[in-house]
């Protein structure tokens, strides 16, 4: 999901402009002089042109598309394979300098902020796909390569990643942060489909999680995929790096799983009287065994913004939108199976469409929600909550939130991956408004909180980065962390690996 | 109806492009081993276009065909798995396949048209490597056939179609009768993506095989790649701390 939202605690100090910086300048005049240091030994890395002190380009570093402000870091590096990255590696571990790895730059929880400022590792000149295996379903990717461009390679043959977060993000971006997306239900997110990661530590060595060359498959739910090669050996240290969000680790290189293409797909749209129903109508899709492959869900509030920023005209009450996936004899029983189960539960006006161009038009909505509640109110800029629960406590928590949104005079659209009880709260305000800017941050405590209280999680999808560390403390528990600070006292004991994320 | 009648087969023409551009060291040309080829985008909305059509019942078959060596084959396959009912590869290899220009591929395509009786041609409306944009047109003057290039919109009218082009002042829209030769651009349509299943099909489907000298046609090139370079490198930029001094550099490097 995209948020733009810039409404920092504090102004950005503008710069003079000065001629070509050639040394650093930094708030930490001792930091500046180790970074100052090695700046020709990073030269003689990765060559003049992969170095840079430029403010803006430090500044393009130090944020990614959530609230929190730039920080950014004290020079940003460019290296072109995994070997410069090493020998980068190693030389900021010799002089004890933060690394923060960057990829596209589209996260949400504000995960490469340089807040000791440091080297960021900007990889986006590494954009090979390697070792593609089509009879094996799975492909070798360096961290240049977004999800849009691998499909769009792959697209002879007849293959694709389906996990889809919505911006077109790194896939080891992707792979660092967990991203999950509108396809999770069916597909899974990236925990289930990345098989090996090339990892550079902290100390400039080079690991292969599951060895070199391996592509091992870990088991998710009964997909009719024949080809399964398993594996019990040691530790699971894949699944470690998946979700550490550059704090273990930089990811070079992913292994991952590959889908055939959908041979049909078809989209349906229903409406209910209530959430309850359409949580209902979820919980007994699922348990049909309907393999859906996604299946959305929007509040009258956000239908009403569809309804007004696409000329539509759904009906103003809680929505699902659904998508199917298969060969056309199973949509036609997908789909029959879902209408029945739909109607049980007193949905109306069920609408289906084959072809690409009416699902599209179906979707519409669905697709344009962050633009709709953005239209809401004009000049305003927006932010997402990323909560998940149980399915059956989805409808308690949203008929909460919905609350607490009135009772905080805050414009929320609630818009959810219902099938795996993951929703998100689009919030707009004006970012000059600092008493509506800090109602909204109360609002996603308390909604986080909320969800924990249900057996949920403070983050489905964006990850913790910086706004969530003591969230996690509450979700997890001290023993918990206590395990998670002692792997990642172990594994990078100087704490050089994007400090101040996740742990606090 | 009437347009089954009239509009039996279609040939489309789909060709491989690189993936990626290197100026050979000697500048005789661009480096092509070991380079990924892949369909050219415009002539994979053209074989969409072309299975749409038979997909809505408006034709009968759709017909791949492509020139070049041995990889070839491939771009075939993908349009065959894209719903094209047979492929034709015309072998052109080495020398030749090096100075295979859009005189020669019209030449060939208008001598497999009169040979497989077809009806309309649609091709993509340039290699995105080489940027011709002459295909098409050359082949309907070869045959004396009327052209809708550059669409972005086209349908069957009985024997006539109708083609809606994207030209620089806006959109025209010209009625031509078949058999024609349609060029597609961007906004015709959003290519399908093969599907496991119609690739595995495609594999049964027939790809004959022709040479240029059994059709009659003649390759030798009458053009001569002198030489082939890259743009200049991007400079960096310089800053400046006042107005004085812009008008200072500018006067410099000769610009005012």
């Amino acid at each position: 999901m995209l948020s733009g939202c810039s409404a920092g605690l504090r102004l950005l100090v503008p710069r003079r402009c000065v001629l070509l910086s050639r040394s650093v300048t930094s708030g930490n005049p001792g930091r500046a002089a180790a970074v100052d240091g090695v700046l020709s030994a990073f030269r003689s890395i990765c060559g003049d042109d992969g170095v840079s002190l430029g403010e803006t380009v430090r500044e393009q570093h130090g944020k990614d598309e959530s609230v929190h402000r730039c920080r950014p870091p004290d020079v940003v590096v460019f290296p072109r394979c995994v070997e410069e990255v090493s020998a980068l590696a190693k030389l900021c571990h010799r002089h004890q300098l933060p690394i923060i790895p960057f990829g596209t730059g589209t996260g949400l929880e504000g995960g490469v902020g340089a807040v000791k400022g440091g080297v960021c590792f900007s990889l986006r000149n590494m954009d090979q796909i390697l070792d593609l295996h089509p009879e094996d379903f799975d492909v070798t990717v360096e961290p240049g390569v977004t999800r849009k461009a691998l499909n769009s390679y792959l697209r002879e043959t007849g293959l694709w990643f389906p996990v889809d977060p919505g911006a077109d993000a790194s896939l080891c971006g992707m792979a660092a942060t967990s991203a999950s997306g509108t396809n999770a239900v069916r597909y899974g997110t990236m925990r289930e489909n990345v098989m090996n990661l090339e990892v550079v530590l902290a100390d400039g060595s080079v690991i292969h999680t599951a060895g070199r060359n391996r592509r091992p498959r870990y088991r998710f739910k009964a997909l009719p995929v024949s080809v399964f090669r398993k594996t019990a050996a040691g530790y699971n240290l894949t699944n470690l790096f998946v979700g550490s969000e550059g704090t273990l680790g930089i990811i070079t290189k992913t292994t991952l799983r590959l889908y055939g293409v959908p041979e049909e797909m078809v989209s349906a749209v229903c409406s209910f009287s209530s959430v309850q129903a359409a949580v209902d109508s979820t919980v007994q899709i699922l348990q049909a065994g309907v393999p859906i492959a996604r299946i959305e869900f929007l509040d009258e509030v956000m239908i009403d913004a569809c309804n007004k920023f696409s000329s539509l005209s759904y009906p103003v009450s809680p929505t699902l939108f659904l998508e199917f996936h298969g060969s056309e004899r199973s949509l036609e029983e997908q789909v029959n199976t879902t209408e029945d189960i739909t109607q049980s539960n007193g949905g109306s006006d069920f609408q289906w469409a084959r072809d690409a161009e009416t699902r599209n038009r179906l979707w519409k909505a669905r697709h344009d929600a962050w633009y709709a509640a953005l239209a809401m109110r004009p000049g305003c800029k927006a932010y997402a909550t990323d909560v998940c629960v149980p399915l059956s406590r989805l409808p308690h928590i949203i008929v909460e939130t919905k609350e607490d949104l009135i009772e905080s005079r805050l414009t929320g659209h609630i818009v959810g991956h219902v099938g795996d009880g993951n929703f998100h709260c689009l919030m707009v305000m004006d970012p000059s408004d600092q008493d509506e800017l800090h109602r909204v941050h109360l609002f996603s405590q308390r909604l986080a909180r909320r969800a924990l209280a249900m057996d949920g999680t403070c983050t489905g999808e964006h990850g913790v980065g910086l706004g969530k560390r003591s969230l996690l403390c509450e979700e997890v528990g001290p023993s918990v962390i206590r395990v998670m600070q002692s792997l990642k006292d172990a594994i990078d004991p100087n704490n050089l690996m994007n400090p101040g994320k996740i742990l606090l | 109806m009437h347009s089954n009648r009239y509009c039996n087969r279609i040939i489309v023409l789909p060709f491989s492009v690189l993936l990626e551009i290197r100026v050979k060291p000697d500048n005789s040309g661009v480096v092509t081993d070991g380079v990924k080829h892949s369909m050219n985008p415009f002539c994979e909305i053209a074989v969409e276009e072309a299975v749409k059509l038979k997909e809505k019942k408006l034709i009968k078959e759709v017909v791949a065909v492509s020139c070049g060596p041995q990889q070839s084959q491939e771009t075939i396959r993908t349009a065959l798995a894209m719903g094209a009912d047979r492929g034709i590869h015309v072998e052109v290899a080495g020398k030749d396949y090096e100075t295979l220009g859009p005189l020669q591929v019209s030449k060939i395509m208008a001598a497999l048209a009169k040979k497989e009786d077809a009806q309309l041609i649609i091709l993509g409306k340039q290699a995105i490597d080489d940027d011709c944009n002459q295909t098409g047109q050359m082949t309907a003057a070869l045959l004396d056939w009327p052209q809708g290039t550059f669409a972005s919109e086209v349908s069957l009218d009985g024997d006539k179609v109708k083609v809606v082009r994207e030209i620089d002042g806006g959109l025209e829209t010209i009625k031509i009768s078949t058999p024609a030769v349609l060029t597609a651009d961007l906004r015709l349509n959003t290519p399908r993506y093969a599907t496991l299943p119609n690739i595995m099909k495609a594999k049964k489907k027939k790809i004959a095989n022709v040479k240029p000298a059994d059709l009659g046609v003649d390759l030798t090139s009458r053009l001569e790649v002198l030489k082939v370079e890259e743009p200049p490198q991007r400079q960096a930029g310089v800053k400046v701390e006042t107005v004085e001094d812009l008008v200072g550099k500018l006067k410099e490097t000769g610009r005012i």
